[in-house]
């Protein structure tokens, strides 16, 4: 599916353009995203892979500009829809966030504010953004609220977060997120809090959804098992830059990065040999306030020369809609 | 609800009955006893004289008679005579209480208008030079007894301008601005000790609840900062402030017998300063108890409110 997108050769709905976010911390300045390129066309899944402190979540909260108050966009564009989202004003931010770009977290059992009804939390953007009087707004609510297969949402609008579960909250989550009909849904690990079975029906819900109104997707995760089935293309981020960027079946077909190869050879698989040990990439995700001059994977690569120790790969094509970042092991 | 209310109710019935012990006690065991006091007006006193006294004021019973004799009292609604003045405690208290109501209401009203908004504001500026004064102010008014504040605010306007507070109590209902004038100055006072933790907790509060996932969620509707604040955090932020104000309760009664005797307010805490002196137990006794009921009943209060702030918490 991407490959026809991009080759209609129609602009992209976002394009991250070499973006770097830096964090003031305790132990100094720490680069969480270094010059992270990205793009994502209307009606696509892209996903964003890595381990915990890759950079994912940050590139996904900087594209809202949501990093908080230590946190700075160092460089970079992010063109949404033609206009550099890094160049509004605050105000001007705000009508698109929630509004055109929607996003969902990670975690569904905080993420609601426990004090305030459902429907008053569902309706709120619509409020927000439409001028909807709350009345009409509630009215919407349920019309959300059985899209994403809530039953009795009528019932449903007056009950708080405590009376739902996880997955449901989860669902309330991705109601908000659909009521102004963005162009763009971030989703940040939907289903890492989640029971397994839950997890397949929110990311099949999420891609009916999108589907269905033909907005495009971000989609965070560390399960490449989700990758494969729910993401039309894949970019894997490694010590806070894209390492590999490929279609979902060109990366699993051939993976071309040492650090991708090592994740695909450590998801176990039905048919193999029960007997042998998992797979593991030896030695330890890098410390982003700390990290090595060269390459960020390059003290856990077997190839590693000393050029991978000296400077950063730039990433680069390698095939049809294939990029890596790595100076080549063959 | 009405269930719960009840339950509450009843619970109060030991609690009083434990504390109406403590008192009367207590009291007691101070040295110095009221006949000691009355009979030192005379020149001459026997103890004939004393036995006397004593006996008409039925303080010659053993010291249980004494006490179910005005536990029985209060069953049936009299608290005792005052033992110099041989009025029903009652009485007084009815004369003495709305007016140290009043003032505990101003100076709650004050504690919370000024606490409330400093907290919040010292909170979304944190560390800055706008959190430091405010966390100094709040800091100073938690260490500064209001006994010498109030002597300050008497003292230096007269030396300074040859003006001092008003301190002729007028009732509210007679003239509302003349009962300000003299009420506001011991209600701001007690309130700006009060606003002290008041304001701290309100600060505490709002720096948890904006690391909350659900103002992020806020946030990422398109919410603008003022209305992440009013919508989204002040509401959860306030429910441990609740219970703060009502665990202060004791304190707004411990600090209007202060300012009352400072301003020459004619409340409870006055009557209760001058029973003390004077050894008037029925007065004592009954202060401490209708303190102990307001005391019970706001902490009642609070937890009905969280009622209404935390949709969690049903009764």
């Amino acid at each position: 599916m991407s490959e026809a997108i991009a080759a209609s050769g129609a602009p992209a709905l976002l394009r991250v353009e070499n973006l770097s976010v830096r964090f003031r911390t305790d132990r100094g300045m720490v680069r969480a995203v270094d010059g992270v390129s990205l793009h994502v066309h209307a009606g696509e899944t892209l996903a964003i892979v890595g381990e915990s402190g890759s950079g994912k979540s940050v590139t996904a909260l900087s594209l809202l500009r949501l990093i908080g108050d230590n946190g700075e966009i160092e460089q970079g564009r992010i063109l949404f829809d033609g206009v550099d989202l890094g160049r509004l004003s605050g105000a001007e931010m705000r009508k698109v966030r929630g509004n055109r770009i929607a996003m969902i977290f990670q975690e569904p059992m905080s993420s609601l504010n426990p004090v305030l009804t459902i429907g008053k939390q569902v309706a709120e953007p619509l409020v927000l953004h439409q001028g909807l009087s709350w009345q009409a707004a509630r009215k919407r609510a349920v019309e959300l609220l059985a899209r994403v297969s809530i039953p009795d949402p009528v019932d449903r609008l007056d009950s708080y977060p405590h009376h739902f579960s996880g997955g449901m909250r989860q669902r309330v989550m991705i109601a908000m997120a659909l009521a102004c009909d963005p162009k763009l849904i971030i989703a940040d690990e939907p289903t890492t809090a989640l029971d397994v079975t839950v997890q397949a029906q929110i990311l099949a819900l999420l891609k009916a959804l999108t589907r269905e109104t033909g907005a495009a997707q971000i989609l965070i995760t560390h399960d490449l098992g989700v990758v494969a089935r729910y993401a039309d293309r894949v970019a894997v981020m490694y010590g806070g830059r894209v390492i590999e960027s490929a279609s979902a079946r060109e990366l699993y077909a051939n993976p071309k990065h040492p650090y991708t190869q090592g994740l695909m050879a450590s998801v176990p698989s039905l048919d193999s040999d029960p007997g042998r040990p998992l797979q593991t990439i030896p030695g330890q995700p890098p410390d982003l306030a700390n990290l090595p001059p060269g390459c960020a994977f390059a003290p856990r690569c077997a190839y590693a020369r000393d050029l991978c120790r000296q400077g950063k790969p730039p990433l680069e094509s390698i095939g049809p809609q294939h990029e890596r970042a790595c100076y080549g092991y063959e | 609800m009405q269930a719960y209310i009840i339950r509450r109710l009843l619970a109060l019935i030991p609690t009083l009955f434990v504390a109406s012990l403590i008192v009367f006690v207590s009291m007691r065991l101070i040295p110095g006893d009221v006949i000691d006091q009355m009979l030192a007006q005379n020149d001459v006193a026997t103890s004939a004289d004393r036995a006397l006294v004593e006996e008409a004021l039925g303080l010659d019973q053993p010291m249980y008679i004494q006490y179910f004799r005005w536990v029985g009292g209060i069953m049936r609604g009299d608290l005792g005579n005052s033992l110099w003045h041989n009025t029903p405690v009652t009485a007084q208290l009815a004369e003495t209480l709305p007016i140290t109501f009043q003032l505990g209401l101003l100076a709650l009203v004050v504690a919370l208008t000024v606490a409330v908004p400093i907290g919040i504001y010292s909170a979304m500026r944190q560390d800055t030079a706008g959190d430091y004064i405010a966390r100094s102010f709040s800091l100073l008014m938690l260490s500064i007894p209001s006994f010498w504040l109030g002597t300050l605010v008497m003292v230096f306007p007269s030396v300074w301008w040859r003006w001092s507070p008003p301190l002729e109590y007028t009732p509210f209902f007679q003239d509302p601005i003349q009962n300000l004038s003299h009420m506001l100055l011991p209600a701001v006072l007690l309130g700006l000790a009060l606003s002290a933790v008041t304001m701290r907790m309100t600060r505490t509060m709002m720096l948890e609840v904006m690391r909350q996932d659900y103002i992020r969620t806020a946030r990422a509707k398109g919410l603008a900062e003022n209305l992440v604040i009013a919508r989204h955090a002040l509401r959860n932020g306030l429910i441990p402030v609740i219970t703060l104000i009502g665990l202060q309760a004791p304190l707004l009664i411990g600090g209007a017998v202060i300012l009352e005797q400072i301003f020459v307010v004619p409340g409870m805490g006055l009557l209760l300063l001058e029973a003390v002196f004077a050894r008037d137990y029925p007065v004592i006794s009954g202060i401490f108890l209708v303190t102990g009921v307001a005391i019970l009943m706001i902490n009642l209060l609070v937890d009905l409110t969280y009622g209404f702030l935390d949709p969690k918490v049903r009764y």
